[in-house]
């Protein structure tokens, strides 16, 4: 699966392009939808020009004269019902492509969306620990739904606002030249001092406008830190210190926030001035020549002045959603963030099974950091026969977790190898790796959904008897039947419904019921107590022997009856042997069994 | 363990406002700071609504003159017409230059009447928001919290900054429009009234549809985000299980129920434009059609007039009147859909302030005490109160602790804490131990008067604890917490928040107390390093060594510490043993232990189980009584 998810890179086009996938018969009559509309919109002055200049005023030289059959006398009401009948009927069918372009947009859209958040689900998915350690959980998430919902919205703006008002200033300025080409001139003149005006507001506004979306973030965080931290607040009496300091931080975006919208309110009366000096040059130009020269009618003159607004709202528009896709370009950076992550462990195509349960580290050496200098864990060598029980003690961050994350390749080794039934676990799969190794982690998690579902992620195929069969080894069965709806119980989100130490039994029967052929416990009967806890161990002895069993405990007892332990101390192991061997030569071993076992001798 | 997405649609669930008027009201109590410019913006409205709606008129007594040149062929009275017609363009460029300047104005004044609003009601939140009891942030989650600051307060201010000055400016133009229209022709006008009732029908229920399904797509929205949390936080077991395909089939079935809701949800929302603006096209069509049909000069006019009595040409429209009359159609559709829309959205965002209302009408922290904390001369600290005898009285701080048969309850019906009774000397430590829910954090909880008791008392130095003014109260209490919480800002100002009078000398000799200096000093710009809420750039020992010297520099009488559980590396975790231990040094400890050594080390262990305090006594006296003390110390029970 790792091979898919190589998402192609580049700049953004293209790779955003590959989103539409599935939904390009939207995406591609979206435009063309707009494009009708538009036009069709357009005609509409036309028309009304042509049935008041020759309906109204019966004039003959009302526009499109030419293209009405001579028959429809000029102010007849044949010729005013026509043209009047193919306004309504442009209405209507600009009606119809609007809707559809509208449903179309939104079909593409959600489509793209859809798509771009399966993506990266999937890469964050393929992501190995290293790889998430990067980002933090709530980042990955605002990136898989605010960043994506903002993209969407620009890729549905681009097919539809971004077609349709340029477009739409075309068409406008085509027909008004058509109509009357010598009045026109005007927008030549005047398009360029308007999109001038808007360049220069959206230029100062923009920064300003950022300086603000950041003081605003400043404000949320420093409010986000202070109800988080609201019992260290009023433990040191500093709510009016607290206060204060956002006083300020509003005061701070009240300005930016005035600064920026300042700048934005100079758009409208821009727009509207230049808006209206066209409409009365229009009129005035217009207007000489029909009193003087009777040139034309005054349907043609206000079709003139229907266009004005068409064209100067229309490039008003194109310059805001300028400013709406530069915003979005910190969402598209993010997401390129996690697309473009490496994913640093990566399995080979391989058939190699899991045959047994050996184990072997040779010469490993280990950084979360990837630095030499900062060694987590140095040195490390040992041999486990299939079928061993070891256990693994040493103080907190000896590094006892790390050591067995290596096994199933949840991190990758600095230096030195990891050996598998003799085989290096960097040639297995990722996916037959990890189902011959089982895992029982040190932070456990069930999902929400009921007992049974929880432990078939173990064997999605597992009969009724093979759960129950788990569940007695992990000593859960008495608790589960006990329970109202016994297997059928729901666990709600995190498995919030059961205590610590039933917690943990079930994350037991879910890791066995994978049968694998090594079985890793990491501190995972720590909420279990003592009398279970071994009874847990001594079905392990009885049902599972052939399976290697890799045990790290604090608790001394829990460990005492290894085969073998393992004593690591400062990223090292220091010592591999059974109980009586480690209490006659280990200094660290016998420190640590007497401190939790004084008890016993008084 | 509620979730942030869940809380966006509960929000989202609650689109109306219960109480409309009244939170209007309070909503325009905050303009009482710019009234004038208020009422300077809504003048402004007015005159730019009347100034704009004029000059359109105006477009009828221009044509009127183009229709008398166009009739007057010869062109006798051509001069006098020009003259007419350019006088009535420069009225109409006046008119227009006041529209311009006057939506200037009232932008300006509305910018900064909503930037003042907003800045009041979010100190005013806030600052409410910081006299609440702990009890108020225990039952609501922090995503919860922060929906007021930002869904809550956002629809606010869109609603001040956009839809307000929209909805005047369309009400103020829409009865002009009115008014030019009828005064125009009433015939006409009865049509358009056709437009307008049908424009606000489709528009209720498009925009009941969409809010319907808005509703469903945040749902969706939320399950999908609940999701990828849920596979976030459990990636490991998903690796370990070998579990990606079907995490990705599973998603593949939400995010498809996703993509469908939100596409009907946005189709609804994006149809809109289209319909109202086309259907104001169909208007205009049928209008001109219609107008040019009964025309005053039109043949059908004509042929009614030959026929009866009656001048039909009295209902014909003139042609100037229908170019005039057209010219307003557009705007009036546009101002009833503005209208009806912007509604939607005011009715959203009234709901809530109305929320944001309820939060600051809570009540907050209550303090009686009247027991102060005086400086002597001398520097000795005093706790002084006047008692019944109306007599001054003066009890030295000390820091002796005791709780006398304290009950306590979180939701008055089930009892946390009973009968509990502890007493602490100046300067002994006291341990509780017990497994979790026992109820441990509760009486550190009751010390800081976080809560207050139930039942029983609190005495500090002998005095009730609530009868002493609470900030006093808790300006002698230090506390060190397991989520070590820092604040965005330098390492040093992060520490002086135990004592914001603290010198930087000051400062540093808590940090080196609490063992922080080292790791301080090398970090790249020592005690300037920048901290960040997220703590992306210290570890997490670090963070809490910066917490002890926080607590050192306060140098508190009575100190409270939460030990932490959590896995940190040797050599930091012996760090902050050492420096906790040299803070206790002194004072007198209430800890929650989980180490041995400081349980070893304590003058009273106290061991909880259901809120009771089960067995008490130094180590040696609880390991001799082979009770649950001694069970949990060799293990058989987890000491957590």
């Amino acid at each position: 699966m790792e091979q898919r998810n190589q998402v192609p890179r580049g700049s953004g086009i293209r790779r955003y392009a590959g989103y539409v996938k599935g939904y390009w018969l939207p995406t591609l009559l979206t435009p063309f939808f707009m494009i009708f509309e538009v036009a069709l919109e357009v005609l509409i002055p036309l028309l009304m020009a042509a049935i008041v200049d020759g309906g109204l005023y019966a004039r003959d030289d009302f526009l499109l004269r030419s293209l009405i059959p001579a028959e429809l006398k000029t102010g007849s009401t044949q010729l005013i019902f026509t043209l009047g009948g193919l306004m309504v009927l442009a209405a209507l069918l600009s009606l119809s492509c609007g809707m559809l372009g509208a449903r179309t947009g939104a079909v593409a859209a959600m489509g793209f969306a859809k798509n771009l958040r399966r993506s990266i689900f999937e890469k964050i998915q393929s992501f190995s620990f290293a790889n998430t350690d990067k980002f933090s959980t709530s980042s990955l998430i605002v990136r898989t739904t605010t960043d994506v919902t903002m993209i969407q919205n620009v890729f549905q703006q681009m097919i539809r606002i971004f077609v349709r008002a340029p477009m739409m200033m075309v068409f406008a300025a085509i027909m008004a030249f058509n109509i009357n080409s010598e009045l026109s001139w005007i927008f030549v003149i005047a398009i360029p001092f308007l999109a001038v005006a808007m360049v220069i507001l959206v230029k100062t506004g923009h920064p300003r406008f950022m300086k603000m979306l950041k003081k605003t973030d400043a404000m949320n965080t420093s409010v986000q830190e202070d109800l988080i931290a609201m019992r260290v607040v009023k433990a040191f009496v500093r709510e009016d210190y607290e206060k204060q300091r956002f006083h300020d931080s509003v005061q701070d975006l009240k300005n930016a926030q005035i600064h920026a919208q300042k700048i934005f309110t100079f758009s409208g009366p821009i727009q509207l001035i230049i808006m209206w000096t066209c409409t009365i040059i229009l009129l005035a130009l217009g207007g000489m020549r029909i009193i003087r020269f009777k040139a034309f009618g005054p349907g043609e003159l206000t079709s003139l002045m229907t266009y004005t607004t068409q064209i100067i709202s229309s490039l008003a528009m194109v310059s805001f959603i300028i400013v709406s896709l530069s915003m979005a370009k910190a969402s598209v950076s993010r997401i390129n963030e996690v697309l473009d992550e490496e994913l640093d462990i990566i399995g080979p195509d391989s058939d190699l099974k899991v045959e047994n349960g050996d184990i072997e580290f040779r010469n490993v050496d280990f950084s979360y950091t990837g630095d030499p200098n900062n060694l987590t864990l140095s040195g490390i060598n040992f041999k486990i026969r299939s079928g061993e029980t070891i256990g693994v003690v040493g103080g907190t961050g000896e590094g006892k977790s790390t050591l067995v994350q290596l096994i199933p390749r949840f991190y990758d080794v600095l230096s030195g190898e990891v050996l598998i039934a003799g085989h290096n676990v960097k040639d297995y799969s990722l996916f037959e790796l990890r189902e011959g190794v089982s895992m029982v982690l040190q932070k456990n998690m069930l999902f929400s959904g009921s007992i049974k579902e929880n432990l078939r992620w173990g064997d999605p195929n597992a009969t009724d008897e093979e759960i129950v069969e788990a569940c007695k080894m992990a000593c859960a069965h008495d608790f589960i039947t006990r329970m109202e709806n016994g297997y059928d119980t729901d666990l709600g989100q995190g498995g919030c419904n059961v205590s610590g130490g039933q917690k943990q039994r079930l994350c037991i029967a879910r890791a066995l019921l994978k049968k694998p052929k090594i079985l890793i416990l990491d501190d995972s009967t720590s909420a279990v107590d003592t009398a279970t806890d071994e009874k847990i161990r001594r079905a392990f002895r009885d049902y599972i022997p052939g399976t290697t069993k890799l045990i790290i405990a604090q608790r001394i007892a829990s460990i005492m009856d290894s085969d073998r332990i393992i004593v690591m101390d400062e990223g090292k192991v220091v010592d591999i042997g059974t109980h009586d061997e480690l209490m006659r030569r280990s200094v660290i071993y016998r420190e640590v069994y007497e401190s939790q076992m004084e008890g016993d001798d008084e | 363990m509620a979730r942030q997405s869940d809380i966006i649609a509960n929000h989202k669930g609650k689109r109306k406002p219960e109480n409309f008027f009244k939170t209007i009201g309070r909503l325009l109590s905050y303009y009482k700071n710019c009234k004038w410019a208020l009422i300077g913006a809504v003048a402004f409205i007015a005159l730019y609504a009347a100034s704009t709606i004029i000059a359109g008129y105006m477009l009828s007594p221009l044509v009127r003159v183009l229709e008398e040149a166009l009739a007057d062929t010869a062109g006798i009275h051509m001069d006098e017409q020009v003259t007419r017609y350019t006088a009535l363009l420069v009225y109409m460029g006046f008119l227009y230059l006041a529209g311009a300047l006057t939506n200037f104005g009232l932008n300006r004044l509305m910018l900064q009447c909503t930037a003042i609003v907003m800045a009041k009601l979010r100190t005013d939140l806030f600052d409410r928001m910081q006299e609440l009891p702990v009890g108020f942030f225990d039952s609501h989650t922090h995503g919860e919290l922060m929906s007021y600051f930002t869904n809550d307060v956002d629809a606010i201010r869109e609603m001040l900054n956009h839809s307000i000055t929209q909805l005047l400016i369309s009400s103020f133009s829409l009865i002009g429009v009115v008014i030019a229209m009828v005064g125009l022709s009433l015939p006409l006008f009865l049509i358009v009234l056709i437009l307008g009732t049908l424009v606000v029908l489709i528009t209720k229920v498009i925009a009941s549809r969409s809010g319907r399904n808005f509703v469903r797509q945040q749902k969706a929205l939320a399950t999908v985000n609940g999701y990828i949390e849920e596979m976030m936080e459990g990636q490991r077991v998903v690796k370990a299980f070998n579990h990606e395909e079907k995490v990705m089939a599973d998603f593949e079935v939400m995010n498809e129920e996703l993509r469908t809701v939100a596409t009907r949800a946005n189709t609804l929302a994006s149809i809109m434009g289209p319909i109202m603006n086309n259907l104001s096209h169909i208007f205009y069509a049928l209008t001109t059609t219609i107008g040019v049909l009964f025309s005053v000069n039109g043949e059908i006019i004509r042929k009614l007039s030959e026929n009866s009595s009656f001048d039909w040409h009295r209902v014909g429209v003139d042609g100037y009147v229908l170019i005039t009359f057209l010219g307003f159609i557009r705007q009036f559709s546009n101002r009833v859909s503005e209208i009806s829309q912007q509604f939607n959205y005011i009715l959203l965002a009234l709901a809530g302030a109305e929320r944001v209302f309820k939060l600051m009408d809570m009540d907050p922290e209550i303090d009686e005490g009247a027991v102060t904390l005086e400086t002597k001369a001398d520097g000795t600290r005093v706790w002084t109160y006047i008692d019944e005898k109306g007599e001054s009285v003066e009890v030295p701080l000390v820091g002796k602790i005791e709780l006398h048969d304290v009950d306590f309850s979180y939701d008055g019906k089930k009892l946390v804490l009973e009968d509990v009774n502890v007493y602490a000397k100046k300067g002994q430590k006291i341990a509780f131990v017990g497994s979790t829910g026992a109820g441990k954090t509760t009486i550190i909880n009751l010390v800081n008067r976080f809560y207050d008791v139930v039942d029983g008392e609190i005495t500090y130095d002998g005095i009730d604890i609530r009868k002493i003014k609470k900030d006093d109260l808790r300006g002698t209490l230090g506390m060190v917490l397991q989520d070590t919480h820092l604040f965005t800002g330098t390492v040093m100002e992060n520490i002086r928040y135990g004592k914001l009078s603290a010198t930087d000398e000051e400062c540093i000799e808590a940090a080196k107390i609490a063992n922080a200096h080292y790791f301080i000093s090398h970090l790249p710009e020592g005690y300037n390093t920048m901290l960040y809420s997220d703590g992306a750039n210290l570890s997490q020992g670090q963070r809490q060594l910066i917490a002890i010297a926080r607590a050192a520099v306060a140098a508190p009488v009575v100190l409270i510490l939460d030990e932490a559980t959590s896995s940190i590396d040797t050599r930091t975790e012996k760090l902050i043993e050492s420096g906790m231990d040299k803070l206790m040094e002194g004072r007198t400890v209430f800890v929650i232990a989980h180490r041995l050594s400081t349980v070893r080390n304590s003058n009273a262990i106290m061991v909880l189980e259901h809120g009771k305090i089960i067995e008490r006594g130094d180590h040696d006296d609880l390991l001799r009584q082979q009770g649950k003390y001694y069970q949990l110390y060799t293990g058989a029970f987890e000491l957590s």
